[in-house]
């Protein structure tokens, strides 16, 4: 693996995770890890298990084994409670937002401000999802409304602000501008620069090799269940990640022919 | 970032359109709501002029009030239950067996303990009541939540389960008398709070409306949002204010019954004049406890977060969870919450019959969610309020009793019933389908 060595401790190591549903290994012994101001995107084909191992990570879904490092020490991520404890927050490709009720209270689901009465400080809320909108999406005015009226471009932004809010230091997003059109695409690839430049680490899931390439420091390919490797951005050629996501193998293991079936 | 970016629009006032329909937004008022106070409104004069002027009458609204209380308190808690994707069709039964316990305890057990008449009695009977309700729903929702039986078999093996208990409690015997303080809970013949506390809670309730309505008002201006016009506030709040003075006004014209009055002025070493005199009965106590059960739950579900997490569950469970809510706890302390309603509506009913039987409470489940249906909530989840609830209860007890006035049979209630549930929640459907 062309793999610089690295001195600093990684934000985030996952170590030999497997993930099985019934008989079918969804993750087999993946091990990824991520830097302080770093995207390391996660690329491969339908059912290759991203999501899968990105979700062992955000507490969605609980890994058979394999071991989670934040910052060198091994924690226990068991629920999403847990994730965000240590600063992990996701944006899933699903959005996860609670359709009938309204962007502030999707904005603070499960984090609510209070009142010192112990009650829900609305208006404290509406004041922060506002000036956190103003700066992702100035165009976003629909505090009062159920998300399920809005866009799905609006959906995404609540879904993005909510991610950010809370700083963040690991930062999952899981297909982020699937929903975008190209001027929202590029507001969310400024927003993921300008948390890099804040040292967040951020790991990428995408199918736009186009994103990953323009976005990401090292690229992770997996294919049905396995870590087929990771390689630096620089490093390589679009078509040779491609040939990693489709034939399964690192560029230099490729053969002639392999390469030819491709084309 | 920028605070005019985000505000400027939101500060221009709609000029010009001055429709109806822009009226109504200015004021900010849930059409959905007022739709049921217009629906009721019509249901009232309906039968005011079908029953030959005997509906609208200060007797019946009293009457209505009391007849309301019990449903209304439960339905509260049916909301956020059906909100939270669930149903508990055992609340009935559990109010029998509730009641019952209630009942033993103060005419069988209590007063071989502390002695007959020992004003600790009503105060540990529903006590005990209370906690016992909250337990029934609470281990009902624990089977729902974390053993992943869905709620409509849970609570339709409880509807079975305890209207068998509520039988063999008592082996069908009927319990009585209630403690003579326990039976204020009923609004029987005592128990109202009469004119004067009546008029002193209408007041409260008017301060309280102007306060809120200002306090809302300086939050939102704290924070530079958009304002109701001044008008829309002012108009909003007079029309509260004469609502609640209104009502007050109503319930305190209906006098006591005479023998009543009579009683009441001798014990007080009243003089009983020759023409007899006009003592108001005032809101009676189910109606109070109502109100007050409403006003809290309506706090619970839109002001805490536990209100919050219940509506987000009924949204989209899975993101619920992924937002870092304890989604199986949150369904456990809904379903709690609604044992302890039922235990309040139990001592209300057993109160006012003076007596507890092990048929206590049968069919109520249907009404309570018949009332949160009605009342604009959506079994699908997510929806829901609590004042449509308590509205729902009305037109519900309304329907009933103005049929009762017009004296109609028994069965053809029952039809009427039926057919204004499945009408409302189509009407509900349709308009929901239109508005989105």
């Amino acid at each position: 693996m062309a793999q610089v060595v690295e001195e600093r401790t990684p934000l985030v190591e996952m170590r030999n995770m497997r993930v099985a549903f019934g008989g079918v290994h969804a993750v087999e012994g993946v091990t990824v890890d991520l830097f302080p101001g770093e995207v390391v995107a996660l690329v491969g084909g339908n059912g290759a298990g991203k999501t899968t191992l990105i979700k062992t990570l955000s507490g969605a879904h609980p890994a058979d084994s394999g071991e989670i490092r934040i910052e060198g020490k091994p924690v226990t991520i068991a629920n999403p409670r847990d994730a965000k404890v240590y600063g992990i927050e996701t944006i899933y490709q699903t959005l996860a937002l609670a359709d009938n009720v309204d962007a502030t209270a999707n904005m603070f689901l499960g984090r609510e401000l209070k009142t010192r009465w112990g009650s829900l400080d609305e208006a404290a809320m509406e004041d922060a999802t506002r000036k956190i909108m103003g700066r992702l999406n100035p165009k976003f005015l629909n505090f009062k409304t159920a998300v399920n009226s809005l866009s799905g471009g609006q959906r995404q932004s609540v879904a993005i602000a909510r991610a950010v809010h809370f700083n963040a230091r690991i930062l999952i997003m899981d297909e982020p501008t699937a929903a975008l059109g190209p001027a929202e695409t590029a507001q969310v690839a400024e927003l993921i620069k300008q948390l890099k430049a804040e040292g967040i680490g951020i790991f990428l899931i995408s199918h736009d090799i186009h994103d990953v390439f323009d976005l990401a420091d090292r690229i992770s390919v997996m294919l049905q269940g396995k870590l087929v490797g990771t390689v630096n951005k620089t490093d390589v050629t679009m078509d040779e990640v491609l040939g990693m996501i489709i034939i399964g193998k690192l560029p230099h293991e490729v053969s002639q022919t392999e390469l030819e079936k491709l084309h | 970032m920028t605070d005019t970016t985000t505000k400027a629009p939101e500060r221009v006032e709609e000029q010009g359109k001055r429709s109806l329909g822009a009226l109504l937004r200015a004021t900010e008022i849930d059409t959905r709501l007022l739709g049921m106070v217009v629906a009721l409104l019509v249901i009232w004069v309906g039968f005011h002029v079908l029953s030959g002027g005997t509906f609208l009458t200060a007797r019946n609204l009293w009457n209505l009030s009391v007849q309301t209380s019990a449903v209304a308190i439960m339905a509260t808690g049916m909301v956020l239950v059906i909100v939270s994707r669930n149903i508990d069709l055992s609340v009935g039964s559990m109010l029998a067996v509730v009641g019952m316990t209630m009942a033993l305890l103060q005419a069988e057990i209590l007063p071989d303990l502390l002695g007959f008449d020992h004003w600790a009695i009503w105060v540990i009977s529903l006590a005990v009541g209370l906690v016992l309700g909250a337990l029934i729903g609470g281990f009902q929702g624990f089977i729902v939540a974390y053993v992943g039986v869905p709620s409509f078999i849970v609570t339709l093996g409880g509807l079975l389960v305890w209207r068998g208990v509520a039988w063999a409690m008592a082996s069908g015997r009927t319990i009585a008398p209630m403690d003579a303080t326990f039976q204020l809970l009923g609004g029987g013949s005592r128990g109202s709070i009469g004119e004067t506390w009546s008029w002193i809670v209408g007041g409260v309730a008017v301060v309280a409306i102007v306060v809120l309505l200002t306090n809302r008002r300086r939050q939102r201006n704290k924070y530079g949002f958009r304002l109701r016009p001044m008008w829309a506030e002012v108009g909003l709040g007079a029309v509260a204010c004469l609502a609640v003075l209104g009502a007050v006004w109503v319930i305190n014209s209906y006098p006591m019954p005479a023998r009543l009055a009579q009683q009441y002025a001798e014990e007080r070493g009243i003089v009983w004049p020759e023409g007899g005199l006009i003592i108001p009965l005032g809101i009676a106590v189910p109606v109070m406890l109502g109100l007050v059960v409403a006003l809290v739950m309506t706090f619970i579900a839109t002001r805490r977060s536990f209100g919050r997490y219940v509506f987000a569950i009924g949204g989209n469970p899975e993101a619920a969870e992924l937002g870092g809510i304890k989604t199986r706890w949150t369904v456990v302390k809904t379903f709690a919450l609604m044992g302890v309603l039922v235990a309040l509506a139990a001592a209300v009913q057993t109160a006012r019959l003076n007596a507890a039987v092990s048929g206590l409470g049968q069919l109520s489940e249907l009404y309570v969610i018949a009332a949160a249906v009605i009342g604009g909530t959506s079994l699908a989840g997510g929806v829901g309020t609590i004042a449509g609830a308590v509205l729902g209860a009305l037109v519900m007890q309304s329907l009933q009793s103005g049929m009762v006035l017009m004296g109609i049979d028994a069965p053809l209630q029952d039809i009427v019933v039926g057919v204004v549930l499945v009408v409302a929640v189509a009407i509900d459907s349709f308009y929901r389908r239109r508005s989105t």
